[in-house]
Formats: structure tokens, C-alpha cells, sequence
């Protein structure tokens, strides 16, 4: 259908007004070379990064997302280090999280009764057992242990000890980084892509699809997550990727759901929708070019907030011996409490809370991005 | 029926009969209501080709709901909407389907809020063309060119350097320019125009409208003006309807309704209008109360609550239809002579 | 010459002396900038007018003109980013600028109080109307009035502004716009002012509802013998309910008189342009003329007189220098240099 002639009056043109409107003009996207020349494809992607700086430049002066997004990239760097220092520096037969194995040697001495330190005496009867039953107490004794405190120097050091398996601890850490963020990677995007889809339609159509969604998703909300994620463990093998699908899942027919139909709701109501009616769109365009777009940023802050959810399900689910994966946090400490360890305390820290403070900071700082880029979506939080 | 103001050319571009558009008051989940808002209760008009009709009313008049009605932006309750385009004639209340498609290209509106009627994260070129996009209405560049010469038609100049912009960069005179240029761009016979000005400054107000006069005049569109202002609708419009809980009840040329009003509520109206010039005092015709919402109304003329010359005849009849009372001027009153010798109000 | 008028207050109905000539509010070359993370926003820039006793001021001018930044700080309720750089508010000769928090927290409702823009939406939709004047009642007369002394105060209070008594134990969605309007000027009533400032009072009403409105407050004024200040951008209401009037554009108050004077002389091209851009239903539908270009950014204010980029008679001297204010007599003054040249405009506009 070619388009009907128009005729354009320019001596009755005005100007367009003294406003300073800076951003794009088409010379500029186009790079000098026209609009009849340049694809669309490619200003627009232009556009796209010019957004992006702006958004990032707003964000930059978050001090809260700076610091949050500062956790999350150390955590990265973890992520990458690991299988440089695999390749490099660490000896797999020593260093390999999962089956590495180390015995650190370590003096004890010997005592008569309960040792006071566990890790520098030992008691009589178990030296006895042990070594050589003609040991007195008072001598001093040299055993591999495990878990090991952590050993700074010497050939092979263990920066953050190792486990009652012998493993390297630090290893195991900067290994299970990846497969934290892979996770929340896959729970965080299938709920939202779940969850949009789910608000724009039930927003947009109203009605019974709206009333049947949501009151499906009231039912997901009344399911306790662990206990359901428990139970479907039993049945299925639980995989990194099957888990984070089914976090995802759960979480997207549920609760942000419902968080995402409200603000498609707002979006719905506005006059832009109106027009694109008026100009011939039909449901669909309506609601994959106007309604989702806008509900996006709003998706994104959730997305953000499911990492942080994700990681942590996935901790508890490994603490209970659940998840069919190598090496997560979640297993350190896992371990830990299979060999006892789980009430000792101080003495055995390194076995606890370096896999526990990793997964609070890497959640931590999911948070603070999430929160940060809430003031850049919700004007009215932006301090002028 | 009524008798019905007879067109100024001999085909009309549109024709409203019997237009009427009632909401149900829910009256829960389970239970099919019983109670209907008329918010829209049979309503008759025509525009000729390249005419302006003004809607004007208060809130709650149902001139809004009518324009949607028109856009079919809404569906009528009852009543036709007949579309006498050139080769396209339809009654315009039943189109669907891809018969929409022929109609969205003649048919348009432009809203009321600049800064809610575009899309906050598509440019003006997204926006502009849109109706074209979506209609798959030729290549790329072809609408590339269309989008600029819509922009320079409306005043945006150089029109390259609106074509990428975001509507948060434009200011709110700027972006109606940018509405006007959407309602163009597939070159329709009838644009609706609801409040289109009312957001905007005094000062810019004026070169808007006058963007419209101009451009329905060298393009032959015709507008339906929906506003609240009466000075507006003078300025914009050659007719005008006024309307009051869903039904006309004064329809006439501009001039003629606003130098002798004979409706009682136009007269009420007109009167409460402020004047920007101090030095004439106005007597405002008195009404008591307020609108209320026309929930099940009864039949007998929905101004007797607030008319100050209800009578006799007016509560024992239905509500009165539009009689010509004078060239082209209808009016909906059983007393409308005996107002104009002079009859006094009775409350 | 003195009016005697009853004035509402607390005991019993006293009157108010009201001397038309004593000034009640002299605003006295304010300067008021916003500071934001972009820079400084020249908000208000040398604006002087003055209220007398009895008076109704008016304010006009269009989005961004600072009209509501002046009737903030008459109140002082602007955010903690508005400095105050220059310039004295002096209410019943006293400067309110210099005054602590809790000070004008004193004066604040009893002396001037306001109508905001849009109140009549910002009723608390849980709480009864009535409980909603009470609160108002109690911030200043705690342990003053009993619960049956204030009670028949709101009574007062609401068959002042037109509405029933009983009305103040519904809830706002049952109340329609315009009384919805009616109960937030009660609301300002409460105190008994003497200024009452209405930011735009009828702007989300319909035209009847408006009429009655208006009809209202010019009554409760004349009555109450209290002075009024009106902000609005409708030009037609101002020039109904007021005395005198201020047009203000970016900041500056560009021509102040009274308002007779102003409309039927008007001597800056802006107010000249303003009125020749208002449609109007009565008189020749002659032609309107547009304003060219776009209000400035506060931000960067243009050089010299701030209306130069728009103005038809724009000189060299328009581009540089700040234009003073001329006395024109009778209370009339214009802040332009060719402010001769406006009844020109007249025949330029006629091609």
C-alpha cells in the first residue's frame, strides 16, 4: 500500500521553539552520512548506548549501587581467578576443590586428659591410638590433620586452611563462585521473564484471564518455597540449571507476578496505549512494544533482588545434602556439618565462614545494585 | 426521531444516530447488574466534509466516551456510526477485523496529555510512524521521509533533529505538534481531538490550534473538538453540540449558540464563563447543584433537577428530542418560546 | 476610610477593622534561587508587590514563571535546596525571612494560610473530612478548645464555605469536586487568617462549579474582611476576582497594577501578548496572536531582560540590560524599556 501524497506548506512552518534540546539529531546518529543510507538498525543501536550512558552516568552516583556493584564485581574477579590460578600457580593434585587432597603436617602436643586447644594438643589415649603407645604427655607430635588452620607460607599454603577432606578451602570458594552466579543467573532471568509476561498480559486483557492468573499466582505465593524445592529434589536430580529453573519458575508464576501486573496495570491506563490503538495496533503489538518495555526497568530490579533470593535457596538446599552439584557454598558448609564441625565455633572458622560471607556479600551486593537502580527508576527517590 | 440538522454539503463524512454507550455498575462477582451509568444516551449529529464540530461540555457529560466511541476505542452500547468516505462506506459502530485497518487509516485522535500519549522510551520517529508501522505501510526509508515531512508540516524545524528524540526532550508545545503530526501521518478524513490544548500554556495554546485550523483546512480533515472551553471551541470551531449527562440538548452554528443560547443549560453555561476583561460584569444564570451521574435515569428530561424553568410539561413527558429553532440551530427544551418571551424561572 | 466587617474567630464574632490603604504583606525585592546538582535555579528574581488590607492580589503567568515558589515562601515551605538571596517578606511590618522554624511555625495558618494547588485531591481518603480539620484545629489550639467548642467551629466553618453541616463526618469520596474545593477553603479558614493565598482554586473544575466557587471566595473575602492573593494562568479568573494584579514571567514580575489598569492598558508586550493570545466568548472573534518559542530554562536565564528572545520589540539594550521599573502612576508599574511602543503591537498584529 504506498502512501497517499501530502503537501507541505514550508513558508508557514514555524519555528519550533527556543527550548535547548540536546541528544540526537539525525546528522549526528548517522554520523554525517544521512538518514537515506544509514540502516535503522544501526541508529538505533547507537540510541541504545547513548541511553545506557545516561542511565550509567545517574547510576555512577549511587553510592549504595557503586558499592553494591563493586561486591558483585570482586566476586566476578573470583570467578575468573580461579581457573587461572588452576592453570598457573596451583598444582590440581593439591589444589583441585573437589578431589585435591593436602596434608598439612602440623605439631601437637601431647596432653593428659581433654586438650583445652584442639588445634595444638592432642589428647593421651588418642596419641596413644594413633601413633605409638609408648607416647608420653608433654612430647610433641607431628600428624596431618584435617581440616587444617590456615598456612600462609611453606610450599603450599592454604590461605583459608582446608577442609576435613583435605581440600583447599580457597579453592573450593573461588570455585563455587561461578556456579553461584551461573544459578542466579537462570532463576533471576526465568522469573522475569515468566513474571512480565504473566502482569502485561493479565494487566492488559483483565477479565477472567486477569482474575484466573492471579489467583494462580495467590496459590504459588501459599506454597513454601524450601519445603516444595525439597520435595521436587527428592524426584528429580537436581542440577544447577534444573534448580535455577525451577526457582525460577516458582518465584515468576508467584509473588513478582503480582508486583509486575500492577505496574502494567499503570502502564495500561496511560494515553500512549490509547494511541497505538487508535493507530491500528493490535493486542500484541500493544503488549510486546508499549506495555512490556515500560514494565522492564521494574523487571530488571527484580531481576536483581531473584539473584540474591536464588543463592541463598540454593545454600540451604545444599546444607541439607539436596543438590547434585560438585561445589557450591552451600556444600562447604554441608561438609562442614557432615564431619561435625557445624557447632565448633571459632576454632574451626575457616571452614564456615568464608563460604557463609561469601554468600552474604554476593547477595549483599545483588541487593545494593537492586536498590540503586530503584532510585534511577523511581524518580521520586532521585535527591535533585 | 428527530428532526435532525440538515448537513451544509450534501454527503456527510459522518453520521451519528442513536448513539448511546451505558456502563454497568458492578454489583459483584456472581450477580449481572442491574444498574446502567448513560453515560452516552442516544445521541444524533452529522459533520460535513472539512467541518469542525465542537463537543462541549462538563466532566461526566459523556463527550469524552463519545470521542472514544468514534475512535472505537470503546464499543457503542447501540446506535450507528455512519462513515461516508469517499469509496468507503460503513457503519462504523460493527467494523472489525481487517476492516479496522481501512478505518484506522482515516480515522484518528489526538489526546489530551502530551506528556502521557507517547511512549517515554520510543522516539518521535517510532512514535510518528507508528500507525504506518504497524499497518505495514512502505519501507523503511519510505516512512523515514513521510515522518520528516510530517515533522516540517507541523512546525518541528529541521525536522532532523526531532526525528530521534525522546519525548522527554521536547517540551509540552513541542510534543502536541508531535500528536498532530501522528493523527497525519495516514492522511485521514476525520481526526477527534480530545481537549488536545488544555494541558498546555495560554501562550502556546493558540499557535496549536491554530496548527489544526490550518492543517484540516489545506488537507480536508474534519474535527470533532472535544473541550470544556467555550472560548476554545469559538476560536476552533464551526459548530457546536452541547451536551449534558449523555444526551445534546443545544446543537448550531458557533456564532448562533454563543449570541443566543436557547437551552437553559447552555445559557447557565455561557453565563459562568469568566471573562478576561474586567470591566464587564456577567450575571450568571443561577442552577443549583451539581452533576450527578446518570445511574438508570428516568425518562423526563434529564435538566429537570437543575433547571430553573422545569415546569409541568417537562416532568410529564419524556426527555425532548432536537427541534430546529432557528437556521441550522436545534434545541432539546419543551419551553423554549415561552423562555424567550420571558417566562420566569420557577426556582 | 474604614469598612467595618465580621471576622470570624473563636469566641464570638468580632469585627475587623480593614483600612484599605494600610498594607497587610509587602514583598520587597525577593530573590529566591534552587540549588540542584545541575547549577542554580533562578526561581524568583527581584519580585516586589505589595498586598493591602481587604485586598485581592493577583499573580499570573505560566508554567515556570515562579508564581507558586512566591506564594511557598510567603509561607516558607520551600525545600531546604531554596536559598533565600536577597529581599524581605514583611507581614504586618514584620520580616518573616528572619524569623526561627517555630516562629513561623506560629504564625503559619493563623496569619496567611493557603489553598495548595490540587488540595482538593490531597484529602486522606481513610479518615473522615471533619477529623481531617480537627487535626488542623488541634496543631494550633491544643488544650485552647474543647472537642464541642471545635465541632461548632467546623459547623461555622462549613456553613461559610456553603456546605451542610453533617458533611463533616463523610468521607472526601463522598464529596463531589467542587465541594471537595469548598472544604480545603474551610480548611483555610480554620485560623481565622487575614491572608488566605488560592494557588490555582478552580483549575480542576468545571466552569459552573467554578463560577460558584469564585462567587464563594470573593464573598468570604468581602465578609471576613481578609486579603486575598490568587495565583492562576487563567487570566479570565483574575481578572474577575481581583483588585490588582502581577504578571510574572521567568521569574520576575515583568508588570503589576491595578487590574482594570492592566487589562485595558497593558504595557509590557508580554501582558499585552498574554491577553491577545486568551480566546474569549464575548467580543470580535478577532485574530489571536501566538507567542513565539518556548518559556527559558531557569537554569540559564537569558541576559538582560528575560522575555528578549520572545519579545516582537526586542532592542540591543533588551539583551543586556536588566530593564527597571517605571512608574506609570496610579499604582501602575511596567518593567520594560519601549513599554510606549506596546499599543503598536495593535496594528502590527492586524496584518
Amino acid at each position: 500500500m504506498s502512501l497517499p501524497p501530502m503537501t507541505v506548506d514550508d513558508k508557514a512552518a514555524q519555528a519550533g521553539g527556543g527550548v535547548h534540546v540536546d541528544g540526537a539529531s539525525a546528522r549526528e546518529l548517522t554520523g554525517g552520512a544521512g538518514l537515506g543510507s544509514t540502516p535503522m538498525w544501526r541508529i538505533r543501536l547507537k540510541l541504545f548506548r547513548r541511553s545506557v550512558a545516561t542511565m550509567w552516568s545517574l547510576f555512577r552516583e549511587n553510592k549504595m549501587g557503586m558499592f553494591g556493584l563493586g561486591l558483585i564485581l570482586s566476586f566476578a574477579l573470583m570467578a575468573i581467578l580461579h581457573p587461572i590460578l588452576m592453570a598457573t600457580v596451583w598444582e590440581p593434585a593439591i589444589y583441585d576443590p573437589v578431589s585435591g587432597y593436602d596434608a598439612v603436617m602440623t605439631e601437637y602436643t601431647v596432653v593428659e586428659g581433654e586438650p583445652t586447644d584442639p588445634l595444638s594438643e592432642i589428647a593421651l589415649e588418642r596419641a596413644r591410638l594413633r601413633l605409638n603407645p609408648r607416647i608420653d604427655a608433654g612430647e610433641v607430635v607431628t600428624i596431618p590433620t584435617q581440616p587444617a588452620p590456615p598456612t600462609w607460607t611453606g610450599e603450599t599454603p592454604h590461605y583459608l586452611g582446608t577442609d576435613a577432606q583435605g581440600r583447599d578451602i580457597l579453592s573450593q570458594l573461588l570455585y563455587s563462585t561461578r556456579a553461584a552466579f551461573f544459578l542466579g543467573a537462570v532463576a533471576a532471568i526465568t522469573t522475569v521473564f515468566i513474571a512480565t509476561t504473566i502482569g502485561a498480559i493479565a494487566a492488559y486483557f483483565g477479565g477472567w484471564i486477569d482474575g484466573g492468573l492471579m489467583r494462580f499466582a495467590d496459590l504459588i505465593l501459599l506454597m513454601p518455597l524450601l519445603p516444595v524445592l525439597i520435595v521436587l529434589s527428592a524426584v528429580f536430580e537436581m542440577t544447577m540449571v534444573l534448580l535455577g529453573l525451577m526457582i525460577g519458575v516458582l518465584s515468576g508464576f508467584g509473588g513478582v507476578a503480582i508486583v509486575l501486573k500492577s505496574q502494567a496495570l499503570a502502564v495500561t491506563v496511560k494515553s500512549y496505549v490509547d494511541a497505538a490503538r487508535v493507530a491500528g495496533g493490535g493486542d500484541w503489538h500493544v503488549i510486546f512494544r508499549h506495555i512490556i518495555p515500560n514494565v522492564l526497568p521494574l523487571s530488571f530490579l527484580f531481576m536483581m533482588f531473584g539473584v540474591a533470593e536464588a543463592i541463598a535457596i540454593e545454600s540451604t538446599l545444599s546444607l541439607f545434602g539436596l543438590l547434585n552439584v560438585p561445589m557450591t557454598w552451600g556444600i562447604m558448609i554441608n561438609s562442614a556439618q557432615t564431619n561435625g564441625y557445624l557447632l565448633s565455633g571459632t576454632s574451626f572458622w575457616w571452614l564456615l565462614f568464608p563460604a557463609g560471607l561469601a554468600i552474604s556479600f554476593l547477595c549483599f551486593g545483588f541487593f545494593l545494585v537492586g536498590r540503586g537502580m530503584d532510585e534511577i527508576i523511581n524518580p521520586r527517590l532521585r535527591a535533585r | 426521531m428527530s428532526a435532525l440538522p440538515a448537513p451544509r454539503t450534501t454527503e456527510s463524512l459522518i453520521q451519528i444516530r442513536d448513539l448511546k454507550k451505558h456502563f454497568p455498575v458492578s454489583r459483584g462477582m456472581f450477580r449481572a447488574p442491574t444498574d446502567f451509568v448513560h453515560a452516552v444516551d442516544g445521541i444524533d449529529f452529522d459533520i460535513a466534509p472539512g467541518e469542525s464540530l465542537g463537543l462541549v461540555g462538563e466532566s461526566g457529560c459523556g463527550k469524552s466516551t463519545t470521542g472514544r466511541m468514534l475512535v472505537k476505542l470503546m464499543e457503542p452500547t447501540n446506535g450507528s456510526i455512519l462513515f461516508k468516505d469517499g469509496d468507503y462506506h460503513r457503519d462504523v459502530a460493527n467494523v472489525s477485523g481487517s476492516d479496522m485497518k481501512a478505518f484506522r487509516a482515516r480515522v484518528q485522535m489526538i489526546f489530551q496529555d502530551p506528556y502521557e500519549s507517547m511512549n517515554p522510551r520510543r522516539t518521535i520517529f517510532d512514535t510518528v510512524s507508528e500507525p504506518l508501522a504497524v499497518q505495514k505501510i512502505g519501507r523503511v526509508h519510505e516512512r523515514e521521509k513521510r515522518v520528516l515531512d510530517l515533522l516540517r508540516l507541523v512546525g518541528l524545524t529541521p525536522p532532523e533533529n526531532f526525528l530521534f528524540r525522546f519525548p522527554h526532550e521536547l517540551s509540552g508545545g513541542q510534543r502536541q505538534r508531535v500528536a498532530v503530526a501522528r493523527a497525519l501521518v495516514m492522511n485521514p478524513t476525520f481526526v477527534v481531538a480530545d481537549e488536545p490544548t488544555s494541558m498546555l500554556d495560554v501562550s502556546i495554546r493558540i499557535s496549536i490550534m491554530e496548527l489544526m485550523t490550518k492543517l484540516g483546512r489545506e488537507l480536508g480533515v474534519s474535527y470533532l473538538y472535544i473541550t470544556h472551553d467555550l472560548a476554545v471551541a469559538r476560536y476552533m470551531c464551526d459548530r457546536i453540540a452541547v451536551m449534558y449527562l449523555g444526551k445534546i440538548v443545544e446543537i448550531g452554528p458557533t456564532e448562533e449558540i454563543l449570541a443566543r443560547p436557547k437551552h437553559p443549560y447552555t445559557k447557565a453555561l455561557l453565563s459562568a464563563v469568566p471573562l478576561p476583561d474586567p470591566t464587564i460584569k456577567r450575571t450568571p444564570v443561577e442552577i443549583k447543584g451539581g452533576i450527578s451521574k446518570a445511574i438508570n435515569p428516568g425518562p423526563e428530561c434529564r435538566f429537570i433537577q437543575r433547571c430553573p424553568f422545569a415546569a409541568e410539561v417537562c416532568r410529564t413527558n419524556p426527555h425532548p428530542s432536537l427541534e430546529a429553532r432557528g437556521d441550522r440551530h436545534f434545541v432539546a427544551c419543551y419551553r423554549v418560546e415561552e423562555i424567550e418571551a420571558g417566562a420566569q424561572p420557577t426556582q | 476610610m474604614t469598612q467595618t466587617r465580621k471576622a470570624l474567630s473563636l469566641e464570638n464574632l468580632e469585627t475587623r477593622q480593614i483600612d484599605p490603604t494600610k498594607p497587610l504583606l509587602e514583598v520587597d525585592g525577593l530573590v529566591m534561587h534552587y540549588k540542584i546538582k545541575a547549577g542554580e535555579v533562578s526561581a524568583i528574581e527581584d519580585v516586589s508587590f505589595t498586598v493591602h488590607q481587604g485586598e485581592a492580589v493577583g499573580l499570573v503567568g505560566e508554567s515556570g514563571c515562579g508564581k507558586t515558589s512566591v506564594a511557598l515562601s510567603l509561607l516558607r515551605l520551600l525545600p531546604s535546596n531554596a536559598n533565600y538571596l536577597a529581599g524581605e517578606i514583611r507581614f504586618d511590618g514584620e520580616d518573616l525571612l528572619s524569623l526561627s522554624g517555630e516562629e513561623m511555625r506560629q504564625r503559619r495558618w493563623k496569619d496567611i494560610a493557603m489553598v495548595f494547588q490540587g488540595a482538593m485531591n490531597s484529602w486522606n481518603p481513610v479518615y473522615r473530612v471533619g477529623d481531617q480539620i480537627r487535626e488542623t484545629l488541634d496543631t494550633h489550639y491544643r488544650g485552647v478548645m474543647t472537642y464541642d467548642e471545635q465541632r461548632k467551629h467546623m459547623e461555622r466553618l462549613f456553613s461559610s464555605v456553603g456546605l451542610p453541616g453533617e458533611m463533616l463526618d463523610r468521607y472526601p469520596h463522598e464529596f463531589s469536586g467542587g465541594m471537595r474545593q469548598r472544604a480545603v477553603i474551610a480548611m483555610a479558614l480554620a485560623c481565622s487568617p487575614e491572608l488566605i493565598i488560592a494557588d490555582e482554586p478552580t483549575t480542576a473544575l468545571d466552569v459552573i462549579v467554578q463560577d460558584q466557587i469564585l462567587k464563594e471566595l470573593k464573598r468570604i473575602q468581602l465578609e471576613m474582611g481578609m486579603s486575598m492573593i490568587y495565583i492562576s494562568h487563567d487570566i479570565a479568573v483574575i481578572a474577575e476576582v481581583t483588585d490588582s494584579i502581577g504578571v510574572m514571567y521567568a521569574g520576575k514580575m515583568v508588570e503589576y497594577g491595578p487590574t482594570k489598569a492592566v487589562f485595558s492598558r497593558p504595557r509590557h508586550p508580554y501582558t499585552y501578548l498574554l491577553l491577545r493570545s486568551t480566546p474569549s466568548i464575548t467580543g470580535p472573534r478577532r485574530q489571536l496572536a501566538p507567542l513565539e518559542g518556548e518559556p527559558p530554562d531557569l537554569l540559564n536565564p537569558p541576559a538582560g531582560c528575560r522575555f528578549h528572545p520572545r519579545c516582537p520589540f526586542a532592542t540591543e539594550q533588551c539583551k543586556t540590560e536588566d530593564p527597571p521599573w517605571v512608574d506609570l502612576g496610579d499604582g501602575h508599574k511596567v518593567a520594560c524599556f519601549d513599554y510606549q511602543r506596546v499599543p503598536a503591537l495593535d496594528e502590527a498584529l492586524q496584518r
